[in-house]
């Protein structure tokens, strides 16, 4: 299987954990994030993910590629965010510290005060799902949907997806070779017009081959007695450990003390200012 | 909730691997962040006239995921929601199509971009921007302007691509009721 989701198989106690566990600590770290933005919170995350990711034993290199992208972004974030209101920081604080230049675009405290609070918080979300991509086994990670209260038709789906995902690659690959062979133009010497009509032109063989697809596998499923029962098992499901419990009780935790700094901060932002 | 049928099951996994793979590399990035030109939208409109609202939601929901979770971002839930809600109501708006026993017409393809484009901009414009107030409390100007961006180009390549899928699929499909007795 082409690897696009990064799962690095290394003996680690963070491999260790069951995808479940995995999962909602992800989801209770990055709600913790989201819903502060308490400065002083918002910089000891990235510290603890990068203490995590000396655990897990994964490597900058392994994930470098993903980093790149993610780097990007945030950068083009920040920009967005300055170029559309220069005075959100001002907004949000209450006051005005006017570092130099003057009008709309002048550069105050505040409005750096915010952004290095925007950049804080995406470092503090992002290594944590890297961490979690590359330590997660795909195959487990639908076994743990079911098991945090997901349906398993619908854990089922997610299976599906990912099992597929190759297969659809692979045969995208091949159809699109098959058209370029017929003469098709899918470079950059097209212009774009032309070249939406080319993707069509491999698209719509792609997708009703994919009908057929559907048809056979659930054919295949329903012969099998898929549905069936209110319950199923999963090969790839295991039990807690108590390092498990350890691990969700401490992103509960996590959870917890953001919650109550935005409560005794009487708001989601922390502010130096007054 | 209504049990799902083991067909609507498979067409959740294949459709959001489907949006994946479109999604993941045949994207043309766009100048502004977070937005692609992204032609994985009008497989999820075809899908969702063939399977329904609920399949289209989860279509849209667990392939967006997908694809955030593949580039390593994966945090950008209000979009993944909002993927969602286009299957939701767009599922809703195109009800009355009966793709699925070969008919696809003039008139509905007309319903069909009409739906799309207020699906989209209801979706982009209204709740992906509020959904990120929420969450990530972000400046008003620079998500509508994401949100304007991405309801334009979605609407388009809906309507393009969408469309042409439809089309093709129902001339695949035999009519229904284009069999009749001999005398």
């Amino acid at each position: 299987m082409i690897n696009i989701f990064n799962y690095i198989d290394r003996p680690s106690p963070i491999h260790r954990l069951t995808g479940a566990t995995k999962l909602i600590c992800v989801l209770l770290w990055s709600f913790a994030a989201m819903l502060t933005y308490d400065t002083r919170f918002l910089a000891v995350m990235p510290v603890l993910s990068v203490l995590l990711f000396g655990v897990s034993k994964i490597k900058l290199k392994d994930v470098s590629f993903m980093l790149g992208f993610t780097a990007a972004f945030m950068v083009l974030n920040n920009v967005m965010v300055f170029v559309f209101s220069p005075q959100h920081g001002m907004d949000i604080y209450g006051t005005q510290h006017i570092l130099f230049g003057s009008g709309r675009y002048a550069l105050t405290s505040e409005q750096l005060f915010y952004h290095l609070n925007l950049l804080l918080k995406y470092l503090s979300m992002i290594p944590i799902v890297l961490l979690f991509i590359c330590t997660t086994n795909p195959s487990e990670f639908a076994a743990s949907l079911n098991r945090i209260g997901v349906k398993y038709s619908i854990a089922y789906s997610v299976a599906l997806a990912l099992r597929y995902i190759p297969d659809i690659q692979r045969e995208y690959h091949d159809i699109s070779q098959a058209q370029q062979a017929r003469g098709i133009e899918m470079s950059k010497k097209e212009s774009l017009s032309k070249r939406l009509k080319s993707a069509s032109a491999i698209l719509i063989p792609l997708i009703l081959s994919s009908m057929d697809r559907i048809e056979t596998i659930s054919n295949a499923m329903e012969l099998r007695g898929f549905g069936k029962n209110k319950k199923r098992t999963w090969y790839m499901g295991r039990r807690f450990s108590r390092a498990d419990i350890l691990c969700m009780v401490f992103c509960a935790l996590l959870l917890g003390i953001s919650l109550l700094l935005n409560y005794l901060n009487g708001s989601r932002f922390f502010n130096p200012f007054i | 909730m209504k049990k799902f049928s083991v067909k609507t099951i498979v067409a959740i996994g294949i459709g959001a691997a489907l949006f994946f793979v479109l999604g993941r590399f045949v994207a043309i990035p766009s100048p502004v962040p977070n937005t692609n030109i992204s032609i994985q939208y009008g497989l999820l409109a075809f899908m969702t006239v063939l399977f329904g609202p609920i399949a289209g939601m989860l279509i849209g929901f667990i392939g967006h995921a997908l694809i955030d979770f593949s580039f390593g971002w994966g945090v950008w839930w209000s979009w993944v929601i909002t993927s969602g809600v286009f299957g939701i109501l767009f599922g809703i708006a195109t009800k009355k199509l009966r793709l699925a026993d070969g008919s696809f017409g003039k008139k509905d393809i007309l319903t069909f971009i009409i739906a799309g484009v207020i699906c989209h901009v209801i979706c982009w414009g209204a709740v992906a921007p509020v959904l990120d107030i929420v969450i990530y409390a972000e400046p008003i100007e620079k998500l509508f302007a994401q949100g304007l961006v991405s309801a334009i180009a979605n609407s388009v390549t809906t309507a393009i691509v969408g469309t042409l899928l439809c089309v093709a699929y129902a001339a695949a499909k035999p009519k229904a009721g284009s069999l009749k007795e001999e005398e």
